[in-house]
């Protein structure tokens, strides 16, 4: 401990109240700051310490940083729209356009779109970077593979999304998007090996029960599909999405670090 | 940190206390071990069949597959009809012989060509695959023709349009009597 003083801040710091909250003392000395980045629940999935490659922007780019930067952005952006839109054939459109036209600081929605566009840019160059720097050479193999089960996520993200304006645009491109799921190997109705499935006359794969009917409610897309892709959007896969994130950031530590031999 | 008692001063040894035979045999622990196991997966495998299922519901709101379009006497000779296209993405064409249902899906992606009267085409407006009024595609990136309907003619002389049934002229299926109506 230091010398007491008797200045209101150290005062403060010897409270009970700050001691039940901060269960180590200002770290002095290398191994008290490495235990104070281990011991915070927000700091724990970081590297205690990292090389100076590491942050060199010029051999990251901080591509991935940014990427999650822009995950966090369309969190925080998205769960603002939820407040005001409504997944449904009698609202979807316009509560889009008052978010445009009425509602303080609607500018959220473009955010969303902007950081969604800008994520999927991210995504890729970190992609191009880790490719070009060797990065996903061993032990780091495996760490590849999440990130590209991540990068079909941000795909899937843009995807559901793209569909919740409810637009001309929007119904068009998941119509024509999601035709390619008829095509899917025996689980899709115009897929390979679909019309072997059969019990005697009746098609066991057909188009009210095939993949693509599992992803849109229908035959087409109407009110299921509206629902369904909301719920996929700001529910289901990022919260995959974040699971794998937390593997993949671990994963970069425990693999030997951000960048550099191993 | 565990020590043992220092020497002498160990507690006095009690006598295990006279158990009956309750231990269970290394036999019949795998055995029930495996029937536990069993258990869970099917338990888990009906989880996930009823989570799949229920992705299905059992009534769908949208317009059924077979609609009457009419008495083959609505349609002009030559011409394409687009009164059902809204409705029930079908035209309707009829030429001096037969009366065909043409699908108004595009084969390339999906999306809706236009019936351009002028210059007795459809066009796509999305990548701008271009069909003859059979429904034969000659321009754009179309790889194969409009699907053709199953067309029939009810009892009481009117159209019956069966969207379940498709034919497709690359399969040589336009022959079938099913996806025409002789007029």
């Amino acid at each position: 401990m230091a010398a007491p003083k008797r200045g209101i801040w150290s005062q403060i710091i010897r409270s009970q109240v700050w001691k039940s909250i901060f269960r180590h003392a200002v770290p002095k000395d290398t191994r008290g700051r490495a235990l104070a980045v281990l011991n915070n629940v927000f700091l724990h999935l970081h590297p205690v310490r990292i090389r100076k490659s590491g942050i060199a922007l010029g051999y990251t780019w901080c591509m991935g940083g940014l990427t999650f930067f822009l995950f966090l952005v369309e969190t925080f952006t998205g769960l603002l729209l939820m407040f005001y839109y409504r997944p449904t054939l009698e609202y979807a459109y316009m509560d889009i356009v008052e978010l445009g036209e009425q509602i303080p600081l609607g500018i959220m929605r473009e955010l969303h779109r902007w950081g969604a566009h800008a994520m999927v840019i991210s995504v890729w160059l970190h992609m191009l970077r880790v490719f070009l720097t060797g990065s996903y050479k061993p032990p780091r193999e495996f760490n590849w593979v999440v990130g590209v089960i991540l990068l079909v996520l941000t795909l899937l993200l843009s995807f559901t999304g793209y569909l919740l304006p409810w637009d001309q645009l929007a119904i068009w491109a998941i119509t024509v998007g999601s035709n390619m799921a008829r095509a899917t190997p025996f689980l899709g109705h115009e897929g390979p090996g679909a019309s072997l499935l059969k019990l005697g006359d009746v098609a066991l794969v057909h188009a009210g029960d095939d993949a693509r009917f599992a992803l849109l409610a229908g035959r087409f897309v109407g009110a299921g599909a509206l629902l369904r892709f909301y719920v996929l959007h700001c529910v289901a896969i990022p919260v995959v999405a974040a699971i794998l994130m937390a593997v993949h950031f671990w994963r970069v530590r425990k693999d030997g670090g951000i960048s550099g031999p191993m | 940190m565990t020590e043992g008692p220092k020497p002498g001063l160990e507690p006095p040894v009690k006598p295990a206390p006279a158990k009956k035979e309750e231990k269970v045999s290394r036999r019949s622990f795998v055995t029930w071990l495996a029937i536990a196991w069993g258990a869970f997966t099917a338990a888990m495998g009906v989880a996930a069949t009823a989570t799949m299922r229920f992705m299905f519901p059992n009534v769908l709101f949208e317009p059924p597959a077979t609609f009457k379009a009419g008495f083959p006497e609505d349609y002009a000779v030559g011409k394409v009809d687009e009164r059902w296209k809204e409705k029930q993405s079908t035209w309707i064409v009829r030429t001096p012989e037969i009366i065909y249902a043409l699908s108004t899906t595009c084969t390339h992606l999906g999306c809706t060509p236009n019936w351009l009267e002028a210059e007795g085409k459809f066009k796509c407006p999305c990548h701008g695959s271009g069909f003859y009024p059979t429904g034969i595609n000659f321009e754009g990136p179309a790889p194969r023709p409009l699907e053709r309907w199953r067309i029939t003619l009810s009892d009481d002389g009117q159209l019956i349009v069966d969207k379940s049934k498709k034919f497709q002229q690359e399969k040589g299926e336009w022959n079938d009597s099913e996806s025409f109506v002789r007029v």
